[in-house]
Formats: structure tokens, sequence, C-alpha cells
């Protein structure tokens, strides 16, 4: 299958000497919707700086789409959409011409930019603020209108950096219902994102960065599958006064109507009810105590924390 | 010509923004050069008589409007590009498949269509105050257009290295004012000391005056093929300078 993207053995230091990037390697396949995560300053802006020709590498290659960013830097480019982590368009500009603009950075005619950049921003629900100055648009209108420009030039790889950072729960789902309509018209997606749960819905994908390196690169239904066990909240009817005992599960009390159970997969929760019915608890209510991909995440975040170095007296 | 496209959509971006803040781009160009014009000329002026055998309005026109034209074309880049850089819409730029030269040659042209613009209302309103016509229209094209060239480029070249706002009205306030007030706008360097004069001679923005005053007045306290040689000189070590910056990434990439 073609590559979206191939990463090999790249590399950052920063001026102060700072080294972002380890010798990443990294694919993405075409037609994908892949998850970069990575806690903060992990490496994941810089990965994405370099393949948006933001950041210097220091060594390795890039290749987008075949292109490589070294000799075919513009072939590349031509191929990637960005939408960064902060907000970055012209505030004195409307928003009509900053999409207008954007298209013609791209060499598209101002009047099929015009074409294009209607299409972009009533797929967006911004064609009504399109005669609007940028800097008095909502936080979830300027979000959206960076994913609008990010389109203006068709590109074949979208390249999403915490696009619903700050925007409420709504807009959220609305922007991810666009960017599943959009993967699966053909556009690969490439998203970080601090909401694991967006990640988990949207992506099929994932890599996971560390330190600048990738700890975890596999298929989103491979790396869930290696939770053995989930943890949920358990309101009951009568109250307890310690955790209930039942063989196979761990319990705990929270408080005297609230339990918490860490079921394994293998036992599943329906037999964690009926023995728990059988002591005459009584569940009344249940939610997941956190997303599964949270739970991952942060094992293999834990599991790579370097080893505080102990002075010597 | 596949850059045409984006270069023209930079040009466009840049000479709508100095049109839509007129008031603060072209107005009060017009305003203080009506003063100079007023005050130097018809007052101070009848008291100083002549310069060069010239009236003395006549010949400060020339070196007033050419003044409007280097502060113009050199704030419209500087202040634009490093606002650009401050307000992070420079990455609309960089991730786009636009080499560095057209980045350079938008933000220049916008520089010089600014500088021109200011420089042909400043005209303008010097032919109200005198009997100034071309002597070698030629020449004062040439002068313009070169003058507003070589000094957009210095105005990129300080929004590149900026770091903040100050860093933007350092080189105006304290290099660009003083060696424009120093460049003959107002006298001949041959009323100078020779001492001085020696010194005024160093200074770059004589020759771009002095040739701009000949084309329009047929006089200059220096060689025409010197100042054009000059000039040119400037430009093209700027115009490298500038591509370097880019091409490192400069003040835009990390």
């Amino acid at each position: 299958m073609t590559q979206a993207l191939s990463i090999r053995a790249l590399r950052k230091i920063y001026k102060n000497g700072f080294e972002a990037l380890r010798g990443i390697d990294l694919d993405v396949q075409a037609g994908d919707f892949f998850a970069l995560l990575g806690p903060n300053g992990a490496g994941k802006s810089t990965t994405i700086g370099i393949i948006s020709s933001l950041v210097n590498k220091t060594s390795g290659v890039v290749e987008v789409f075949g292109h490589s960013l070294d000799r075919e830097r513009e072939a590349a480019k031509r191929c990637i959409g960005l939408v960064p982590q902060e907000i970055n368009f012209n505030q004195f500009e409307t928003v009509l011409n900053i999409v207008v603009n954007q298209a013609g950075f791209y060499g598209i005619r101002r009047r099929e930019a015009r074409i294009r950049a209607e299409e972009c921003l009533r797929q967006l629900a911004l064609w009504d603020k399109r005669n609007t100055v940028s800097r008095t648009l909502s936080g979830g209108m300027k979000r959206r209108l960076m994913i609008a420009r990010a389109l203006a030039h068709s590109p074949r790889l979208l390249i999403l950096d915490e696009p619903t950072a700050g925007v409420d729960l709504e807009i959220r789902r609305s922007m991810w219902d666009f960017l599943r309509r959009i993967n699966r018209e053909g556009t690969t997606i490439i998203l970080t994102t601090h909401y694991l749960e967006e990640a988990e819905n949207l992506c099929r994908h994932i890599a996971i960065i560390n330190h600048g390196r990738i700890v975890e690169h596999s298929r989103m239904g491979d790396l869930l599958a290696r939770l053995h066990t989930s943890r949920y909240i358990l309101e009951i009817a009568n109250s307890v006064d310690r955790a209930p005992v039942v063989a196979g599960y761990r319990l705990e009390r929270l408080d005297e109507r609230t339990l918490a159970a860490e079921v394994p997969a293998e036992l599943g929760i329906h037999r964690l009810f009926k023995a728990l019915a059988e002591q005459g608890i009584e569940v009344i209510a249940l939610r997941n105590a956190a997303n599964r991909l949270e739970q991952l995440f942060v094992d293999l975040v834990e599991s790579q924390r370097p080893v505080p170095v102990r002075k010597s007296a | 010509m596949r850059h045409l496209i984006p270069l023209q959509t930079i040009l466009f971006k840049e000479i709508h923004r100095f049109i839509r803040i007129w008031p603060q781009t072209v107005l009060p160009a017009a305003i203080t050069t009506s003063l100079y014009f007023l005050i130097f000329g018809g007052l101070i002026g009848r008291q100083i008589g002549s310069m060069a055998g010239m009236p003395y309005l006549d010949y400060i026109v020339p070196g007033v409007v050419l003044m409007s034209v280097i502060t113009n074309a050199y704030s419209n880049v500087v202040s634009s590009f490093y606002s650009t850089k401050f307000q992070r819409h420079i990455e609309e730029l960089l991730i786009a498949p636009v080499p560095n030269w057209v980045i350079l040659a938008g933000y220049v042209g916008g520089g010089i269509a600014r500088g021109l613009a200011v420089g042909v209302v400043v005209g303008g309103i010097g032919v109200l105050f005198t009997h100034v016509h071309p002597f070698h229209p030629w020449i004062v094209a040439a002068i313009l257009l070169l003058t507003a060239t070589l000094l957009s480029l210095a105005g990129f070249i300080n929004a590149i290295y900026a770091n903040s706002f100050d860093d933007i009205s350092i080189v105006p306030n304290f290099v660009l004012t003083p060696l424009v007030y120093l460049g003959g706008v107002f006298y001949s360097i041959d009323l100078l000391p020779e001492f001085w004069r020696k010194i005024s001679l160093g200074n770059p923005i004589l020759y771009m005056i002095n040739a701009f005053r000949y084309g329009f007045l047929g006089i200059s306290d220096v060689r025409i093929d010197v100042a054009f040689g000059i000039i040119g000189g400037a430009i093209l070590m700027l115009l490298v300078w500038a591509l370097v910056l880019l091409r490192r990434g400069t003040g835009l990439k990390s």
C-alpha cells in the first residue's frame, strides 16, 4: 500500500542542546486515520514541525507520498495541509481572504480559490462569517477556520495538531464527524490530541512518542486488546461499610454507595453483577473509571520515565 | 511560471494592506511633507534664498519626495513582515510550496508599491508648491525604483532579525532618520567644512538623494554613475543577505 508518510532516523537537536527527537521511524499508510500521541514535550510538535517545514531537522529522512523533503520539497509540501496547535492566521484579515490567500500560496488562481474557499467554509459552517474579521470569531470558529484554510488546496495528507483543544463538546463532535467524512473520501489524517477518547474513536493506527522516541507503533485495536483489565465505577442502591469480596475481581469502596471495580477481560462484568446481587448489592449505575487508551497511554509513558539520578553524598 | 500566482497573492495582500490602512500609511507622509514645503520652503526658504543656484524650495523638493519613499518603503516591509512573524501567519507561507525568492519578492514588491504611491502623492504636493518637473525622467524613475527596492530589502532584513516591536523601531529612529537628514535633503554638502563633507560621502542616502535631485534639477553633489553603482551594489548585497537568512530560516524556523 502507498505510504502517505515515511520517516527514517529523524533527529532534532535544538540550539540549546535539547534533543527533541532521538532517531524516530514512522510510517503512515495512505488513507489512514493515524494518532500521534505523547505527553507534553515528547516530540510530537517537533515531528509535525519538521514534516511541515516549520522546523529544520538535524538528520534523517522524511518522505510524503514518496516525495523527499530534501530533494522534492515543493512536491512534498503540495501534499500536506496543516492545522497547527496555536491560532496562526492574520487576526486583521477576513475569513474568506485567509482561505483564498492560502489557496493562492499553493498556486490556485484567485477565481478558483474563491470557489474552493466557499466549499471549505460551507463544509465547516463558516460561510456566513466569510466577511467577518477573524479576530472577532469565537474559539471554536477559529479552530474550524484553521481546518478550512488547511483544506484550501485539497491536501492528500492533513495533519492536525490538537485541533479540538479548548472547544466545547458539541463542536468537537461535529469536527469529528467532518474529519471522519474527509478521511472516508480519501484524505489521510494524522492527529495529535490530549483527548485520548478522541484518538480511540477516530484513529485506526497509533504511535506513541515519549522522550523523543517512538515507544508504541501499532493498530489501535491491537493496542487496546493488550489491555487485560478495565476499571469501572459502580453506583449501588444500598450502602456498604467495606468493599465486598468477589473471587477474580478487585473491588474498592470509594464511599458508602460507590465502588471501584477492576474487571479482568476474561471474566467480564456480567458475572460481577451476578455475584454482587447474590450478596444483596444492587448496581444502579456504571461508568468507565478511565478511558481504555488513557490507561495504556499512562502505562507506556510511565514505563519510559527516566530513573532519577541519585546524588552521591 | 508556476510561482507567479503565489507572488501575485503576496503582492495583492501587501498592497491591499497598506491601501486599507491609508490614514496610517499614506496620509501622514502627505501632511508631513506639506508642512516641510510650507515651513522650510515657503517661510524659512525665503530667508535662505537660493541653494546651488536654485530657489530653495525647488532645491528641497526632490529630497523631501525621496525621504518619504525611503521611510515608507522601509517601514512598510519591516512592520508588515514582523507582524506576520509575530502573529505567526508566516507559517502559512513556510508550509506552502513558495520558494524563498517569491516570499522576498512579494514583500519587497509591497514595500516598493507603498514607496512609489507615497512618492507620487508627495511629488504631487511638491508640484503644487513649485514648478519643478523631471529634467531626466528616466533617472527619476530609476532612482525611485532602486531606492524603494533597497530600503524594502533593508526593512525585510530588519524584520527577520527583530524579536520585538522595539527592534523594528531602532533602525528607523536611530539609523535611518539621521542618515536621511544628514544626506543632503535640505542642503548641499558643498556648504560643509571639508572634513564633514568627506564624512558625508560615506552616507549611502546622500547618493540616492543627489541622483534623484539630478533627475529633477540637473544638479548633484556626487557623480551620477557612482550613485547608481553604490545603490546597485547595496541592493545586490542586501538581496544575497536576505536570501541567505531565508534559506537558513533565521528568525523564522527553529
